[in-house]
């Protein structure tokens, strides 16, 4: 009970229980407090500074380098697709490899993902193959998203990562409750691996209300959940001074009483060593959530629909691109340990830019899904509405059969 | 929003302690200083709830109902008003699915309306729960729990307080099914209540009744129990759906409507609509507490007047039942639609039109599709009664469409 013995040195409300009375009056001015540090284990040159950390096999700290590999090369040629008319849309992720690749290897199978939409390298350390980007992006029969989303909404059922949608923000109170349910199942399941939730997000996107409620509810749940704030500088073109005035998004973890770390997104090692230790918290003593502030830089447009030098510098971005990147920091680890040269990067560029091709080619050239995909799964059963309108849009695509060109999609109308 | 919110809560609790038992009548003793009526009033006389043919007052009528399970139907009954029915749906389903989860603002204690009451306790205070008071945040961990398998049912304390939920609910929880593709995940798990409507005293925020907002958005189920036993049967459906459903409680009969309510599980079916007295001169098309209303003034127009007059109850507003509306129109030839939210948009005019729409139901039309609705303007305090669809406002709408 939080009730005030009689006599106590101390009233305690039940709104701050640990709050000191002072007779001193003092604001607590955030200029005060010291910018909360950014963890590093490794130099730009590569060098591992923090002697502690736990590094990957070589065969792993390969496997990631080629992940990261793989998504710039799909992030340049498919660019330039759209700028081809090629496909309607793309978003790169140009020096958010790191983050990306380096906090999915530290996570399980069994966990599950919420992402905003510039989280390729993920997908790609999951598991999500060319073919499966692809066929997304062209929005192809073998989408499994049916066709019916933007390029770069990924998915994948069997990844356990949710499929990406439009909307900022949405999916962090998703994990929060995704987390929940998961931790009541696996302890309905005694014998099985605990698993926990984790979110990207960009450091915009935790100005919506559903960061703050996210969050909050995470804290009051005691979700196992893992919260990544992809902080890169830029939401569009509005560059972080105009999108907060606190010490970046990891100053306001503490608020909602979240263990909460900051760490150079373009160190690989970092991020993935921070991530297995933020998933063995998130697990501890029945579960809570953690932030992490992963700090990089975009060095991309915000998307083909953005020309991002209209509100900032070349000079920067290719300062940036030069001075501080994860993929050549990596690539400088692994040539300090003998695991890498010229050659073998001129080797692999080439072999994994003829794979990526080849998928390119492939997946432009398949059949659009059926038109019926139109109309399915809006519920789990078609209306007796939707039926009727199907058959109405039919009766049209047969009158009117110049009018519109149904030969890509699979089945023509009969579908 | 929070302040009004205690002191609606509040007045509510202390009506709790002062009544143990249910009250079998709405009328008062005292005077109330809001929405009497006139001593001399024919029409505008306050629902009798206790002789009403929309509740079922013996356990014979319960049990007769031929949607109900043949378990059911066998079963017993007991007198239950509309929370104590809802209660005993939530508790069905958390007894039944392990993966069931009910929360929001107040859940735990047994909720402002006393629709949770015991469960926290019953089912354990990891599964009945209180969250931060953020209706956004509410929808958004009810969306993220359904997608993960869990049964989430969600309680925003008055439909007033679901728009900050709004994007949650129109761009997350509706098109997950479709965006997701052969992925196949879905938060058909997902249940939103909501207390709705008018209750006499409200205002502009404990009184909306938003339901029309939803059936713009495809991918949602909105459903409006009218009475215990409909409340009972199609939460139980809302919960066991595949689709994400928004249920909306017509608080005003939390507990006024009390009735016999067969005590075994059952559910009752969604998107179909009930007749519940058959007629030959006009069809009135409701749902929720208007259909109190509508009752009333059917039993004066048809002794007035003579004639035959079919009600219908829509239960699921979207996706509506058409064919049933439909039908009975054409065997009527006139229609009159009445509801309590706003007639502008309203679900009015989503019946009136697919009633002109339909080549046979139109060439039947014998008078033109009218609407008794709330105005177009917002739920002033003192006005309530001139604003929501009353006795009169029905008899004279029957008047007219019969004389047209």
């Amino acid at each position: 009970s939080l009730s005030q013995k009689a006599g106590a040195a101390e009233v305690c409300f039940p709104g701050a229980v640990n709050s000191k009375f002072t007779n001193a009056m003092t604001f607590e001015y955030p200029s005060t407090y010291p910018a909360i540090p950014t963890y590093r284990c490794t130099s730009p040159e590569g060098n591992i500074i923090d002697p502690t950390v736990s590094l990957p096999s070589h065969g792993l700290a390969l496997m990631m380098y080629e992940n990261m590999l793989k998504v710039s090369i799909m992030d340049i040629v498919m660019f330039e697709a759209q700028r081809q008319g090629r496909l309607s849309f793309y978003m790169t992720s140009q020096g958010e490899e790191g983050t990306c690749v380096g906090s999915a290897s530290a996570l399980e199978d069994g966990d599950v993902i919420f992402s905003q939409y510039r989280e390729a390298g993920v997908f790609m350390q999951r598991g999500f193959t060319f073919p499966e980007f692809m066929n997304q992006l062209f929005a192809n029969k073998n989408d499994i998203g049916k066709g019916r989303n933007m390029p770069v909404h990924y998915g994948s059922k069997a990844l356990n990562i949710h499929t990406i949608s439009s909307p900022l923000a949405t999916q962090i109170p998703h994990a929060a409750g995704a987390a929940y349910a998961i931790k009541m199942q696996d302890r309905q399941n005694p014998g099985s691996k605990p698993r926990v939730a984790v979110c990207y997000f960009g450091e915009g996107a935790a100005s919506e209300g559903d960061f703050h409620a996210a969050l909050n509810i995470a804290a009051t749940r005691s979700c196992p959940v893992i919260f990544i704030c992809r902080n890169n500088g830029y939401a569009i073109s509005t560059p972080t001074l105009e999108q907060y005035r606190g010490d970046g998004i990891a100053s306001r973890g503490t608020g909602y009483g979240i263990d909460t770390i900051r760490v150079d997104g373009n160190d690989i090692w970092a991020v993935r060593e921070v991530t297995k230790r933020a998933r063995e918290l998130a697990l501890k003593d029945g579960g809570r959530p953690v932030l992490i502030e992963a700090m990089s830089y975009r060095i991309s447009h915000h998307s083909t629909s953005d020309d991002s030098f209209a509100y900032r510098a070349r000079v920067e971005v290719e300062d940036w691109k030069r001075r501080d990147n994860p993929i050549t920091r990596l690539r400088k680890y692994l040539e300090n340990n003998g695991l890498w040269n010229d050659e073998k990067e001129a080797e692999t560029r080439k072999q994994l830019r003829s794979a990526f091709l080849k998928a390119f080619s492939d997946a432009e050239k398949v059949k659009k899904p059926s038109l019926r995909s139109m109309f399915e799964d809006i519920y789990e059963d078609l209306t007796p509405e939707i039926r009727a309108q199907m058959k109405e849009l039919k009766g049209i695509l047969e009158r009117y059969p110049e009018e519109y060109d149904i030969t890509e999609f699979e089945g023509g109308k009969e579908s | 929003m929070r302040v009004t919110r205690r002191i609606f809560s509040a007045s509510r609790a202390g009506i709790d302690a002062a009544s143990k038992t249910v009250s079998k009548h709405v009328t008062t003793q005292r005077p109330r200083p809001y929405s009497t009526h006139p001593p001399k009033a024919r029409l505008n006389v306050p629902t009798d709830f206790s002789t009403t043919p929309l509740l079922a007052h013996r356990s014979q009528s319960a049990l007769q109902n031929e949607e109900l399970s043949p378990e059911a139907r066998n079963g017993t009954t007991q007198q239950m008003n509309l929370f104590q029915s809802i209660n005993d749906a939530l508790s069905i389903a958390l007894a039944s699915d392990d993966s069931a989860l009910l929360f929001g603002e107040d859940v735990a204690f047994g909720g402002v309306f006393r629709c949770s009451m015991n469960l926290a306790e019953k089912y354990g205070s990891d599964r009945v729960f209180n969250t931060p008071l953020s209706e956004q945040g509410i929808l958004g961990f009810a969306i993220g729990a359904a997608a993960e398998g869990a049964t989430a049912v969600a309680e925003i304390q008055f439909a007033d307080y679901v728009y900050p939920a709004f994007d949650q609910l129109v761009n997350e929880a509706a098109k997950f099914r479709y965006r997701d593709g052969e992925a196949g995940r879905n938060v058909g798990g997902l249940t939103v209540r909501m207390p709705c409507g008018g209750v006499g005293h409200g205002a502009l925020y404990h009184s909306q009744s938003p339901e029309s907002l939803f059936t713009h958005i495809p991918g949602l189920r909105v459903i409006m129990p009218r009475s215990p036993i409909q409340a009972k049967g199609l939460l139980l459906s809302a919960i066991a759906s595949k689709d994400p459903c928004v249920f909306m409680e017509p608080k005003a009969l939390y507990r006024a409507a009390v009735e016999q309510v067969p005590t075994a599980p059952y559910t009752l079916p969604l998107s179909k609509a009930e007749v519940l007295s058959e007629g030959s001169d006009l069809t009135i098309v409701s749902y929720g507490h208007p259909l109190y209303t509508c009752s009333s003034a059917i039993e004066k127009a048809e002794k007035d007047f003579g004639v035959s007059i079919e009600l219908i109850d829509l239960r699921t507003v979207y996706p509506w039942d058409k064919e049933c509306v439909l039908k009975s129109v054409r065997k009527t030839g006139r229609c009159l639609v009445v509801h309590e939210s706003m007639v502008n948009a309203g679900i009015g005019a989503e019946v009136a039109a697919s009633i002109q729409e339909d080549k046979e139901t139109f060439l039947r039309l014998e008078s033109p599709v009218s609407r008794v609705a709330g105005w177009s303007i917002h739920m002033g305090l003192l006005y309530e009664r001139f604003n929501i669809p009353d006795v009169a406002r029905v008899y004279d709408t029957i008047k007219s469409t019969l004389e047209y």
